[in-house]
């Protein structure tokens, strides 16, 4: 079993432009280039009839497309595919809900938000809080702080 | 599907094309929030029209941002907080930052939380270790930390766990635990907590010492907040790695939480119901905690543990609460967890059972997704004794993945799952369906496929000449795709059974029969009519001259290797058949053999011309005799499986899955001595020279303590016969016999040594009719002796089937003279429960002897000439044997000396010579054992130039009397 969890997070976008890139690993700043060119080039490929995952080096990505966005999560190959699978869902509709009907704009003018949003949701490679109504209680509160 | 269309607004696309204006639009958020600065430029970013307009503007805003922070008016809060966010933006732009940080670490001591935020996230994304800003930065996280603001303190957890240094380690690995179980601690405080110290953890380990604080993290599990459990599940499952009986009591209560949630209904739990599925992930997270242990022990606990299970499973064939695919997703996510846990345990044969109807219920499903889960899950499910037969009934619906499955993974699964399926009964089936599928399969997984179907013939083959076929097949259908590892084998495997080489000829002059057929054809073709092809000779239709010329019509178009060998195949041809010699020397006299460009191919033209004309007959017979058989060793197309299949992607084929977490029971429970664990044989290997010489073990560990250990794991069972160090003392003077067997296990061995080197075969006999499973020996070496391993051992899966023998085969060099020999270590499951043994492998430094003969004036200068005192050891002993001179001899013998008569003046007594040779230096070694009869004792005296090998040799030998 491991002992890693998810290793990176990764939003990007048809173009391949990268609209959040989260790692929980150490890798240089060329490795990072590499893997989201990599995780583009065998996400993209894919359509409806295949599945949510796909093997990537040692790891596995598990995604989901949301419109012209693909949220991808990297995990080891023996992680519950169908939970990380989920835990992308919830955190969509976090996103939903706190940027009231989200679209690829508001994480790119928000960019600094989401990365909170991600930390209240996962940390340290788990997950850390799944029910919505915490975390968006939460994101409401700290929005009114100053 | 609609909901996930309905969570984006896709019209708001519009807006992203490059070169749309965006100024006039922005996302709803920003507009009404603080840095308007940084939206209109990130607005400005993304009109540019160009990469070179975009640095231009960067440049221009880099250029501003360093003015303000020079400036010599101080910068409020905001305008820092909102300059920073902008390099930040730049930095993750892709361009690089290299200043700011101070300003960013200033924000952290902001007590507003906007600014604080940005300056925590400018740090957290650009890491710098920075020491006098790293000091700073602690600083301000240890304020944080302190403050009771709980806002501010998850900041501050956060920030370490996302950076995870050591410095930050050093620094709060020891406030961490206490907040983590402070009663006053906010419940977000904790969450954060425990991930901050599950990250510090991994990171470091050792700064993070157990304490009195472990127990209570356990008890976190029972916390009223599934937010805290949830965080608090994976912490717990990370350091019970490690740590598995600190933490042991975790067992009952992820069990009790775990029922607690299984059992509730769709809306009990509020918040954390996910589309009428309670709690699914911290479920699936508990079931995974319980899948680092064995099956409780207390029947209570596991008596309602398996009642979870059948709850889960039960659930499955309940009508779904909802449509949706969150909802079924999220209730699969937690079926599939349980049958891991069911699976890891393999003791439930009626929870085994029913997991594989489930999943056979997927395999249908119209989802991919699930049918891919529920190969993938019933490839493990396939290795359990419990399943087996249950998988196999799916056979039609896997063999029909196979063929229609849009997605290679989902038919790579298929494969996967075929062949771990695969058994006598139906091989052949399998194996059809796989050479089937291998004409269209994707070129990504040819090898495989091929490497698999390869292996299956051989396991599974009755008779030889279906094995022939398939491997021809293969050759047919993927020749570019079978290695050299897959036609050497078939070449091997007719070479060694004479029943199947005339079938092999002729089918193999059949095959050659092709208009286009692939060079590997034309390798096993030429080798195989090479040596067999008198064996089809008498059918005029495969006449000598027309295997001949079948051959040589290919020769032209192959590649410089397969021409060598048919140059072979030739002179091959001159001694089978001599009817054939004027037209192959012809051939090899032509120009474009004699006067080759290629050396190899010249060389051998030459020679053989050479050969075959000054050779008489018999010398010709005898230079090209039949290959002699080789040696039965395991094949190395599965070792080349496994390299191919990668350390991650190895689960699906060799059990790699459920390997680690059952060794990490056994590692925990057992107390392995981390000399003996190896992980890998490679790894080990290339420690060895590298590492320093261990220390020389105490001289009586040559004498006593023979037995390493017998790890006493609950079922093992007391051995037959000679105890394990009574059979290795048997083996100093005898090279094969029985070396260990108790009622589960037998092992033989044979070998056979040269100089410094040896071989030795391995026998591992299962004499239970119950498959043994992730059956591991490795070999480890304490000492200067350096084993090679040519080959893992041969069961699939690492299984060894009841009532059959596996063989493992090493390769062994002596480096120099060595007192401790290399331990055999063997790991298995036998119906669940994990067996260990640890024996010595019967290689002691005597067997590296050379005897030497010599007369009686030089074995006395000899014997002067070694005369100091710690040249040489002496024993005087009771006989423990009668005392039969016949024997003795044959024991000195057998312990590797020559031994000389006519020396000795008392022709009572032995003596013996010969050399110790080691790679490093030779030890030359003189010996005299004198018997008396009356006093049925001996005296045994040795004299070698190396005092600790006269020591060693004296105390093998005293023992055999």
């Amino acid at each position: 079993m491991s002992l890693h969890g998810i290793r990176f997070i990764l939003i990007q976008n048809r173009a391949g432009k990268t609209r959040l890139a989260k790692w929980y690993m150490q890798f240089d700043d060329d490795e990072k280039q590499k893997l989201i060119e990599e995780v583009h080039a065998v996400v993209t490929v894919r359509d409806a009839k295949h599945t949510n995952f796909v093997e990537f080096r040692n790891f596995k990505i598990i995604y989901r497309r949301y419109a012209g966005l693909y949220f991808c999560i990297c995990v080891d190959v023996n992680d519950n595919n169908l939970a990380y699978l989920e835990a992308i869902h919830n955190f969509v509709e976090v996103l939903n809900e706190y940027f009231h009907n989200v679209c690829e704009l508001d994480l790119v003018f928000n960019f600094y938000k989401v990365y909170t949003v991600v930390d209240e949701m996962f940390l340290a490679g788990e997950i850390r809080e799944t029910s919505q109504t915490k975390v968006l209680k939460q994101l409401l509160m700290l929005q009114s702080l100053e | 599907t609609p909901v996930i269309q309905a969570l984006w607004r896709p019209r708001r696309e519009d807006y992203l094309r490059p070169g749309a204006d965006t100024t006039a639009i922005m996302p709803a958020v920003s507009k009404g929030d603080g840095m308007r600065g940084l939206a209109v430029f990130i607005s400005d970013i993304r009109n540019c029209k160009s990469k070179e307009a975009e640095i231009k503007r960067i440049n221009k805003e880099l250029a501003n941002i360093r003015s303000k922070f020079k400036g010599d008016k101080a910068l409020d809060g905001y305008s820092k907080k909102k300059y920073v966010c902008k390099l930040l933006f730049i930095f993750l732009l892709g361009h690089d930052i290299d200043f700011g940080h101070m300003e960013a670490v200033n924000l952290l001591s902001s007590n507003k939380y906007t600014e604080k935020q940005i300056g925590y996230l400018f740090i957290s994304v650009l890491v710098n270790s920075n020491s006098e800003l790293i000091r700073l930065i602690n600083n301000a996280i240890k304020n944080d930390l302190a403050s009771r603001n709980p806002t501010f303190m998850c900041l501050a957890l956060h920030c370490i766990a996302n950076v995870g240094s050591r410095e930050m380690g050093e620094a709060f690995a020891a406030d961490i635990p206490r907040i983590l179980v402070a009663g006053d601690s906010m419940d977000s405080v904790k969450q954060s907590a425990a991930l901050c110290l599950l990250r510090l953890y991994k990171a470091s380990p050792d700064l993070v010492p157990m304490g009195e604080w472990t127990a209570r993290v356990v008890h976190l599990l029972n916390d009223q907040h599934m937010g805290v459990v949830t965080a608090a599940v994976s912490l717990i499952t990370c350091l019970c790695k490690k740590n598995p009986d600190d933490f042991k009591t975790c067992i009952s209560l992820a069990v009790s939480r775990l029922s607690r949630i299984v059992s509730s209904a769709s809306t009990d739990l509020q918040d954390y119901t996910y589309y009428f599925v309670p709690a699914p992930w911290l479920s699936v997270k508990l079931l995974r905690l319980l899948q680092c242990y064995p099956p409780p022990e207390d029947a209570a606990v596991k008596g309602r543990l398996v009642e979870c299970l059948e709850t889960v499973l039960n659930k499955a064939q309940e009508p779904p609460k909802s449509k949706k695919v969150q909802h079924s997703n999220a209730k699969n996510a937690i079926l599939f967890e349980t049958i891991s846990l069911i699976i890891h345990y393999d003791s439930e044969p009626n929870l085994l059972v029913r997991a594989c109807n489930q999943l056979g219920q997927f395999l249908q499903h119209r989802e991919t997704n699930l049918r891919y889960l529920a190969l993938e899950s019933m490839c493990t499910l396939a290795s359990s004794e419990f399943s087996h037969e249950a998988v196999k009934t799916h056979i039609d619906t896997v063999i029909n993945a196979l063929k229609t499955e849009r997605d290679v993974s989902v038919r790579q699964r298929a494969a996967d799952l075929l062949y771990a399926m695969c058994d006598r009964s139906n091989a052949k089936q399998i194996v059809s369906e796989m050479l089937r599928y291998l004409e269209t399969a994707d070129y990504a997984i040819r090898e495989e496929i091929v490497l698999k179907v390869a292996i299956l013939a051989e396991k599974y083959a009755v008779d030889y000449s279906w094995y022939v076929d398939t491997i021809l097949n293969l050759i047919r259908i993927a020749g570019d795709y079978v290695s050299e590892e897959v036609w050497y084998r078939v070449l091997q495997i007719v070479t060694n059974r004479d029943d199947v080489q005339g079938y092999a000829a002729k089918t193999v002059f059949e095959a050659l029969q092709a208009p286009a057929c692939h060079e590997n054809m034309v390798k096993v073709g030429g080798y195989i009519l090479g040596e067999f092809g008198n064996l089809i000779a008498g059918d005029p239709r495969s006449s000598p001259p027309v295997q001949f010329s079948l051959l040589h019509s290919k020769f032209h178009l192959c590649s410089v290797a397969t021409r060598a060998l048919l140059l072979s195949t030739y002179i091959k041809f001159i001694n089978l058949f001599p009817e054939t010699k004027a037209t192959i020397q012809g051939v090899l006299r032509a120009g474009s053999q004699l006067r080759n460009a290629d050396v190899e191919l010249q060389q051998r033209a030459v020679e053989y011309l050479t050969l075959s004309s000054v050779a008489s007959t018999d010398v010709l017979a005898t230079v090209l005799e039949e290959m002699p058989p080789f040696p039965e060793r395991e094949s190395s197309i599965l070792a080349k499986l496994k390299r191919k299949k990668g350390p991650g992607a190895a689960s699906a084929l060799d059990d790699g899955r459920r390997d680690p977490s059952s060794n990490d029971i056994n590692g925990g429970v057992e107390p392995t001595p981390s000399t003996v664990s190896t992980p890998s044989p490679s790894a080990d290997l290339l420690g060895l020279r590298a590492a320093p010489p261990p220390a020389a073990p105490p001289a009586s560990a040559g004498a006593g303590n023979l037995l390493v250990d017998v790890f006493d794991g609950p079922a093992a069972q007391p051995s037959l016969g000679p105890t394990p160090e009574e059979a290795f003392l048997r083996f100093v003077c005898k090279n094969n016999g029985v070396l260990f067997e108790n009622q589960l296990l037998q092992i033989g061995v044979k070998s056979e040594f040269r100089q410094n080197l040896g071989r030795m075969y391995l026998f591992y006999g299962n004499k239970t009719s119950v498959q043994f499973q992730n059956f591991s020996p490795t070999v480890v070496h304490p000492g200067d002796l350096q084993t090679h391993i040519l080959s893992a051992p041969p069961a699939l899966r690492s299984q060894v089937d009841g009532g059959a023998q596996v063989q493992q085969v090493l390769n062994i060099e002596c480096l120099r003279d060595f007192l401790t020999p290399p331990l055999l270590s063997v790991r298995f499951r036998y119906g669940g429960a994990p067996q260990a043994l640890t024996l010595k492998l019967p290689v002691t430094i005597n067997k590296f002897f050379q005897p030497t003969e010599m007369a009686a004036q030089d074995f006395f200068q000899r014997w002067k000439q070694l005369s100091l005192p710690q040249q040489e050891a002496q024993k005087i002993f009771k006989a423990n044997h009668p005392m039969d001179a016949e024997v003795t001899k044959a024991k000195l013998l057998g312990f590797g000396s020559a031994l000389l008569d006519n020396v000795d003046p008392n022709p009572e007594n032995f003596v013996g010579a010969g050399i110790i040779q080691t790679k490093a230096l030779q030890v030359g070694c003189l010996l005299r054992l004198e018997p008396n009869a009356q006093a049925q004792m001996y005296r045994l005296t040795l004299r070698t130039s190396k005092e600790s090998v006269s020591r060693h040799l004296c105390e093998l030998l005293a023992q055999q009397f």
